[in-house]
């Protein structure tokens, strides 16, 4: 018997209540529960580094330029996992020629290429493009070529130039913001605007991820810069620590306030869809939402964030602390990217039962592919850290 | 003098690079797509406009219906994938609704509940609803599913990337993805059936005539005949889907 | 009016007005023909979906050659049940008259599908028998015509 046929068997048999027949089968795995980790990631770490740029956050400077290379490698795998979870990926390219108006996944190519190529490029080439023309001169052989090309061949730096890529940079950056909101925000619509499925329909939607979005994104960055300084074996500045943690901190109270009022909203109000949700939240979904999500990934990193904003306490310790927290905090977005996604799909539309859903290893929606997605970008951040380095960039001259 | 002459000939070249583009643009624009919202208003006053009619007083569980849609329409026998299915709804008298399908109610079904424990029970049969202001089709992102111009939903299997939007938007469960084909699929109302002036294969094997179809504008057919005498309802309608498919003595059960 | 617009943006420009060109050139080539032809759809997929194969012939072909049959059931309750009901898809008999392609179906079990008990099936919907009890030795058709069942054989 066909090994997928099999499957569905099995599954049949551990469908509890009544579903429709075509429900058996979960729609989106693993992989859409990665995409919008991914592009979260890729809004937060934007949003860091634009703290610094936009608003005079000097003592975020030496994550500047982590941030914007954090975030460029993770868009650069972001639309990996969409197509691969396709069942005809060869048709991909339908979404850039005829894409539906009325279709929020429609947007993705545009608002994709969008903040690909006019905002992160942009404001990556506009920071290190002096940089790059002074390699382009400095280095031999292929390698002088590479920066040469990256530099559209523009090798003009003087002053009045340079004033002008900070210019540019600035309102690059500026225009940046709302579409790092948007590149994020519309995979919130996506789910937010299916009437059909009342785990996803509501209006906090896209907020909601955008918020979480946040907040995983600075984690990330906290994570990486700490990571980065071990690497170089070059001291953690703390108060660039203590800043990044400040801004984690209120951002997840405030994620956490708003996935408290869709919950407390959902049950007040306890429309037709409320048993079949209590039971989903209670049963199937209560070591990931309660336990990952809530405990591991929003209580316990709030408790130790506050505690470090109002206790001063031995160096070593208070950065072990950091490490430990943007962890837990990564943990803790991606469950609430896994309810969203996995949970929605587990009961039925009939709201009368639930379905199964049994993650493989191997396979293209496997545990083993999505990890793969989502360690690429680290390879490709390593990449760009060495093409790159924010360390041998020209200094400004203040 | 030489840099004035590289000037202007760079200037030129810009100039006609952006013409080139301008009018690849316009072109572009003017040209292929005209963007629906929804297909709320049919199109052309000629062609009919579909809807259809359950009965469910008149079910009788036969599941002759999804038995022959299978086998009319290629679609594959394990109980995983429904173009349309029966569902049976018995009410107990402490207040329980038990629903089934096995295996969509193609082998039939065989009474669970003693008579003495039953309040009430009745067939539902369900399909596609052929929805006017269908959410399948507003999420597509392609334009691979749409309402043809006799409002009937359809999907095309060579355009759909199979992207799943449309299976999770569809409120009724009738989507799914085919096994073999990898794109969606769902009923078609027998298009192919409807284009040679046959009936729908549901509608052509039902023993009891608990399905109807027809065109809701033509006024003496016995669709709309139906829907003057009767009180009928859609699934879902706080969803607002459009749907044209109306069931007659739908109870409160029904999901 | 001579306003400064600096290197980078010029060279910028260029490359974008390149990069959408492009684009746009190979989308014209890529997008179907029929592509909105009647809506945000491939027009020519109305068509195609239309050119199904059909395997149930549906009633009127029957009557081409089974009138008879026909003129027998409407004489009785089974009147308004069409053939193919019971006797499966009949576009490929319908073709060649081949008898093997359709079903006959004389079990228990196949007039049970309709008329077996069950709770859910009203009364004024179809006649119910109880299978378990009525002359279980025997086959429907035993004793009733199939086509005008309420003509019993014997």
């Amino acid at each position: 018997m066909d090994p997928n046929i099999q499957h569905l068997y099995e599954m049949l048999s551990k469908a509890q209540g009544y579903i429709f027949p075509n429900e058996l089968d979960l729609q989106w795995g693993i992989l859409i529960v990665v995409y919008p980790y991914i592009t979260g990631l890729v809004a937060g770490a934007f949003i860091l580094a634009s703290l610094e740029r936009v608003f005079n956050v000097r003592v975020l400077k030496p994550t500047y330029h982590i941030a914007l290379l954090t975030a460029l490698s993770f868009l650069l795998v972001a639309t990996l996992p969409l197509i691969s979870h396709l069942s005809q990926p060869q048709r991909a390219y339908e979404i850039m020629i005829t894409p539906h108006s009325s279709s929020a996944m429609a947007i993705f190519g545009f608002v994709y290429l969008w903040y690909l190529m006019v905002v992160l490029l942009l404001e990556i080439w506009f920071d290190y493009r002096e940089s790059m023309v002074v390699w382009s001169k400095e280095k031999k052989g292929i390698m002088k070529w590479v920066y040469r090309i990256l530099t559209l061949g523009l090798s003009d730096i003087s002053h009045e130039t340079v004033k002008w890529d900070k210019k540019l940079g600035y309102l690059i950056t500026i225009i940046g913001i709302p579409s790092a909101f948007i590149l994020h925000g519309y995979v919130g619509f996506i789910f937010g605007s299916i009437k059909a499925n009342p785990w996803w329909s509501t209006p906090l939607m896209p907020i909601i991820f955008l918020f979480s979005a946040m907040v995983s994104g600075i984690a990330l960055v906290m994570f990486i810069y700490m990571a980065i300084s071990y690497f170089r074996k070059q001291p953690v500045e703390l108060k660039v620590l203590d800043t990044i943690g400040r801004y984690l901190f209120f951002i997840l109270i405030l994620d956490f306030t708003l996935e408290g009022l869709d919950q407390i909203h959902r049950i007040y109000e306890s429309d037709e869809s409320f048993e079949i949700i209590k039971l989903l939240v209670s049963g199937k979904l209560y070591l990931t939402l309660f336990i990952s999500q809530g405990l591991i990934g929003t209580i316990i990193p709030l408790i130790t964030l506050a505690f470090l904003q109002f206790y001063k306490r031995a160096i070593s310790f208070r950065k072990t602390l950091y490490l430990v927290v943007s962890i837990l905090v990564l943990i803790g977005v991606y469950s609430m990217r896994w309810n969203v996604v996995i949970g929605g799909q587990l009961f039925s539309k009939s709201f009368s039962g639930f379905t199964s859903f049994k993650l493989g290893l191997i396979g293209l929606d496997g545990t083993l592919m999505a990890a793969f997605w989502l360690l690429l970008p680290v390879g490709i951040l390593t990449f760009l850290l060495w093409l790159l380095p924010p360390w041998k960039m020209v200094k400004e001259k203040e | 003098m030489g840099n004035e002459r590289v000037k202007s000939s760079r200037r030129k070249f810009l100039k006609s690079a952006a013409t080139i583009a301008g009018s690849a643009i316009g072109f572009n624009l003017l040209g292929s797509s005209r963007y629906l919202v929804f297909a709320a208003e049919p199109k052309e006053e000629a062609l009919p406009w579909y809807g259809i009619v359950i009965d469910i007083e008149k079910c009788i569980g036969c599941g002759k219906c999804a038995k022959s849609c299978k086998i009319e329409n290629d679609v594959p026998q394990e109980p995983f994938f429904f173009r349309t299915w029966v569902e049976q709804y018995t009410v107990e008298n402490n207040g329980s609704v038990d629903i089934i399908s096995p295996n969509g109610g193609i082998d039939g079904f065989e009474q669970q509940v003693p008579d003495e424990e039953v309040f009430k029970s009745f067939f539902v049969p369900k399909m596609c609803n052929h929805c006017s202001k269908s959410p399948c089709t507003q999420v597509c992102p392609v334009g691979a599913t749409f309402e043809s111009p006799e409002g009937i939903t359809l999907i095309d299997e060579k355009y759909c990337i199979g992207c799943r939007y449309c299976v999770q938007a569809c409120p009724y469960g009738c989507r799914f993805i085919h096994p073999v084909k990898k794109v969606a699929n769902k009923c078609t109302l027998c298009y192919h059936r409807l284009k040679k002036g046959l009936d729908p294969v549901c509608m052509e094997v039902c023993p009891t005539g608990a399905r109807m179809y027809g065109n809701l504008r033509d006024k003496d057919s016995k669709i709309v005949k139906f829907l003057k005498e009767h009180t009928t309802q859609v699934l879902r309608p706080n969803l607002n889907t459009g749907s044209k498919l109306y069931y007659n003595a739908l109870s409160m059960e029904v999901r | 009016m001579n306003f400064f617009i600096p290197p980078q943006l010029k060279r910028l420009a260029l490359a974008f007005t390149i990069f959408i060109s492009a684009f746009l050139i190979i989308r014209h080539f890529l997008v179907p023909e029929t592509f909105g032809q009647y809506g945000f759809y491939r027009g020519a997929s109305l068509g195609e979906i239309g050119q199904s194969p059909v395997k149930f012939a549906g009633q009127k072909a029957c009557f081409e050659c089974h009138q008879d049959i026909e003129d027998l059931k409407q004489m009785d309750v089974h009147s308004e049940i069409r053939c193919e009901t019971c006797h499966g898809p009949g576009q490929k008999h319908s073709e060649n008259g081949d008898t093997t392609l359709l079903e006959n179906p004389v079990s228990r079990e196949s007039c049970g599908m309709c008329h077996s008990k069950n709770v859910a099936k009203k009364k004024e919907a179809i006649f119910q028998i109880n299978l378990k009890e009525h002359y279980i030795d025997k086959k429907c058709i035993d004793c009733h015509n199939h086509h005008q069942p309420w003509v019993m054989k014997e």
